[in-house]
């Protein structure tokens, strides 16, 4: 049984939702008028099975985000159905809940606490995750001290020691210096190996070559083309650089 | 691609995988980062959970001694009894309302289970609750209370207006995340209940008939148990904690079941 199934999943928004008043609910009341909606993902299908990885590719705003945020089950979807099978950790933006006024460890385990892990877990890992970091002595500073190349590399080290079964990562790889991006990189063929799932946005599509094996190019939130991660990258990169594309993002 | 009606929505079965964490552990973690923040800027730290209900004490104290005339010796601890629970309702219920809202990066990241973010920012509120109630302790045994069996009524009463607390904020959260003048309803209705909850006056001067509309304010019986056990050594009446029992789990299943349905909508919203 696959780890991720999405059956001609759709997903959609009101185009003036978010922020209402008392006063936008009863005019809207008094005058319904026909909700405006966006699209952001329309009749979507794949599924990754255990030990698969793939990649999401498209220009910005094509529905990728939203695509993950579906899979981590932050949102539910508009039409058909999205299947998890197994725990999920999702580097969908880094530090999500990190707060500046508190140090790094007390950040790492709130952090740690947020993505699933148990007291016990957290005490185990807590010095692996400090060391994968690679901070030093920082970990008992505040975290407003830390540059955010310092931010990211101790998020990154407590999403990696979650040791979910789907592993679910939005466009992280471009932050960090070489040697931490190799650490990472390492870390996550690592996952791989051991027969997890690997949902990868990124626009590094050389790191995604390497670390993916199948792709998917969605564009305006429908599915261009999928299959395996060369040909498909190969057709996006060409899609990409031509002149009226590269104005338009 | 098929073309679609956008408005036809095809419900379909949906299979969540539960969240695998520990929710002890989390709900912990959340409570004393609250605490951490809230506090770790202030210079005087814990202090200001004192000096708040102190100089409202004195104030009040003044006015209803002092001004108006009351032969009330016991009037500061009398006093104290109403302000320490109605602080803590009054704060927890906002912070607890404006939580989803203001964790929005948290809510919109995270998979994690959303009624531990409304019910830890209540609970957060219960570290300073803490030390305002041993001030009232001290305040009592100053104005003439003594320690005696009946103390051991506090830890119940308490409870029980913090599982208010929480059905309450789970409720308004919700709602909040919808309708975004919640949190100032809120605030009048927190300005609103200083005077509809006997802080500076006593049970004894409302009139019978609205006595048992008080009876079910939760933070009223609260205020009315507290005076009975540190006051006067008296049991809270059955009725009153029977009262209290039934609306604060009533009201913690209401606030559930809004949070319920409103959390699934919260990623659109916020």
């Amino acid at each position: 049984m696959p780890m991720v199934t999405f059956e001609h999943v759709s997903k959609h928004f009101n185009r003036h939702g978010g922020q209402m008043l008392i006063r936008d609910r009863l005019r809207h009341l008094l005058r319904p008028e026909p909700r405006e909606l966006f699209w952001a993902l329309r009749d979507v299908s794949f599924s990754v099975d255990r030990g698969e990885s793939l990649a999401i590719v498209g220009q910005n705003g094509a529905g990728k985000s939203t695509l993950l945020n579906l899979a981590t089950q932050l949102c539910l979807p508009s039409e058909g159905t999205v299947r998890i099978d197994g725990s999920v950790a999702a580097l969908l933006e880094l530090g999500a809940g990190f707060h500046p006024d508190l140090t790094g460890a007390e950040n790492l385990r709130i952090n740690a606490a947020l993505l699933g892990l148990t007291r016990q877990q957290v005490k185990q890992r807590f010095d692996s995750i400090v060391e994968f970091a690679g901070i030093g002595d920082f970990i008992d500073e505040p975290l407003r001290t830390y540059s955010s190349g310092m931010r990211m590399r101790l998020a990154f080290s407590v999403a990696v020691n979650v040791d979910p079964d789907i592993l679910i990562i939005d466009e992280i790889l471009g932050v960090g210096d070489q040697e931490f991006f190799g650490k990472c990189f390492e870390r996550i063929m690592e996952f791989r190996r051991a027969g997890k799932a690997l949902l990868c946005v990124s626009h590094g599509l050389n790191s995604l070559e390497v670390l993916c094996d199948r792709a998917l190019w969605l564009e305006h939130g429908c599915v261009r083309r999928t299959g395996p991660v060369r040909q498909v990258l190969q057709a996006y990169g060409e899609f990409s650089s031509t002149p009226a594309t590269a104005a338009a993002t | 691609m098929p073309a679609r009606n956008p408005q036809i929505t095809i419900e379909q079965p949906h299979t969540t995988a539960p969240w695998r964490g520990d929710l002890l552990f989390l709900l912990e973690s959340l409570i004393l980062k609250d605490f951490r923040i809230r506090y770790r800027n202030m210079s005087l730290g814990l202090l200001w959970s004192l000096l708040n209900p102190l100089i409202m004490m004195a104030v009040l104290t003044f006015v209803f001694t002092k001004v108006f005339i009351n032969p009330n010796k016991q009037f500061p601890a009398f006093v104290l009894c109403g302000i320490v629970p109605f602080n803590f309702f009054t704060i927890a219920w906002g912070s607890g309302t404006s939580s989803i809202v203001d964790n929005a990066g948290l809510v919109k990241r995270i998979p994690m289970p959303r009624e531990i973010v409304p019910i830890a920012a209540v609970l957060s509120n219960c570290i300073h609750l803490a030390i305002q109630i041993a001030l009232l302790l001290v305040c009592a045994l100053l104005f003439g209370g003594t320690v005696n069996i009946q103390w051991l009524w506090l830890p119940l009463v308490w409870f029980l207006e913090i599982v208010f607390v929480c059905g309450l904020a789970l409720m308004t959260a919700s709602i909040n995340v919808y309708v975004r003048d919640t949190r100032y309803v809120v605030e009048s209705i927190n300005t609103v209940m200083f005077w509809l909850v006997p802080i500076f006056y006593g049970f004894e001067a409302i009139p019978r008939r609205f006595v048992e509309f008080y009876q079910f304010n939760p933070v009223a019986a609260l205020v009315l148990c507290l005076r009975n056990i540190l006051l006067h050594a008296l049991p809270p009446p059955t009725a009153t904690i029977l009262k209290l029992t039934a609306v604060a789990f009533v009201t913690l299943a209401l606030g559930a079941l809004v949070f319920r349905k409103g959390k699934n909508a919260f990623y659109e919203q916020i």
